[in-house]
C-alpha cells in the first residue's frame, strides 16, 4: 500500500470494462452508456461519474464508480457482435498531481506531456519505463494512471525515485 | 529514438511499436494447391531490399493496431504510414 503523499495517491476501487467491437457496437452501447464514445483518437469523454477512454479505433476503456451496475449496457449490446470484459480488478488507478506532475511522469514516459501536446481529456496507452500504463490527463496539473495490479509497486516506487532525483 | 507515425494515434516514439516483417504478403487462398517450393516462398522468402521498403508495424503499447509503414533501410528514415488494406502509396 502506498504511503500517503501529496502528489501520488492510489485511487479508490472502480468498475472497469473493456469494450471492443465494430462501429455499430459503439452506436448500440452509446444508448446505454451516457458519456458516449469519442470519435477522436486518444480522447476521453465523461458524464455522471462514468467515463469512456479511447484506447484504439475499436477498443474503449469504460470506467464507473465501484460495483456499478452495467446490465443496461449488456442489454443494449445483446444483439450486436462485441466483446465486453470486466477488468475492474486487473488494474489500479493512480493519480499523479501537482505542479511537477508532467515532469515526474516524463522521467519514465517517452511522450511529450506538455499541456499543448497532451491537453486535458487526452488519454492513451503508453509505457512508463518497463510498465504498460493508460495515461489520462484529468486536469492541467493531474494525470490519472491505470496500471496493471502487479506493476503498481514497480510504478509507484519508480515515480517516488524519480521525484527524489 | 525513431518517431513513427501511427495512422490512428499520430507520431509516437519507437519504443511503443513492434516490428512485423515485410508488408503485403498475402496468404494463399488455397494453400493445399501450393507445392513445397511455393509454400517455402510464402513462408520464408523475403525481398530484403536495400532502400524503400513496406513493412508491417504494430502499435502494441498504444492503440494495438497493425499498420504498414514505408522505411528506407539504408537511412532508417520513415516515409509515411498507411492502414492495413490500403495500397502502398
Amino acid at each position: 500500500m502506498l504511503e500517503s503523499n501529496d502528489w501520488l495517491r492510489e485511487l479508490p476501487p472502480a468498475t472497469r470494462l473493456i469494450l471492443q467491437g465494430a462501429p455499430d457496437a459503439f452506436t448500440a452501447a452509446a444508448r446505454a452508456w451516457s458519456p458516449g464514445f469519442s470519435a477522436t483518437a486518444c480522447r476521453a469523454t465523461g458524464s455522471g461519474g462514468r467515463n469512456s477512454l479511447w484506447l484504439g479505433p475499436d477498443e474503449y476503456l469504460l470506467m464507473a464508480p465501484a460495483n456499478a451496475d452495467y446490465s443496461d449496457l449488456q442489454a443494449a449490446l445483446h444483439d450486436v457482435p462485441h466483446s465486453l470484459v470486466d477488468v475492474s480488478h486487473r488494474q489500479v488507478g493512480l493519480e499523479v498531481s501537482g505542479a511537477h506532475c508532467a515532469e515526474r511522469l516524463s522521467g519514465g514516459c517517452p511522450l511529450d506531456l506538455d499541456l499543448s501536446r497532451f491537453p486535458i481529456g487526452m488519454c492513451t496507452r503508453t509505457v512508463l519505463a518497463k510498465a504498460d500504463v493508460v495515461l489520462w490527463r484529468t486536469r492541467s496539473d493531474a494525470f490519472h494512471l491505470e496500471v496493471w495490479r502487479s506493476f503498481v509497486d514497480y510504478t509507484t516506487q519508480l515515480l517516488l525515485e524519480i521525484a527524489r532525483c | 529514438m525513431l518517431i513513427i507515425d501511427c495512422p490512428y494515434c499520430g507520431k509516437r516514439p519507437e519504443i511503443e511499436f513492434s516490428y512485423g516483417g515485410q508488408a503485403h504478403i498475402a496468404r494463399p487462398v488455397q494453400p493445399a494447391d501450393y507445392d513445397d517450393e511455393q509454400w517455402t516462398g510464402f513462408l520464408y522468402m523475403r525481398s530484403n531490399e536495400r532502400g524503400m521498403r513496406a513493412e508491417r508495424w504494430r502499435h502494441v503499447r498504444g492503440c494495438g493496431r497493425f499498420f504498414n509503414a514505408l522505411r528506407d533501410t539504408t537511412t532508417d528514415q520513415f516515409h509515411g504510414s498507411y492502414k492495413v488494406g490500403e495500397p502502398r502509396p
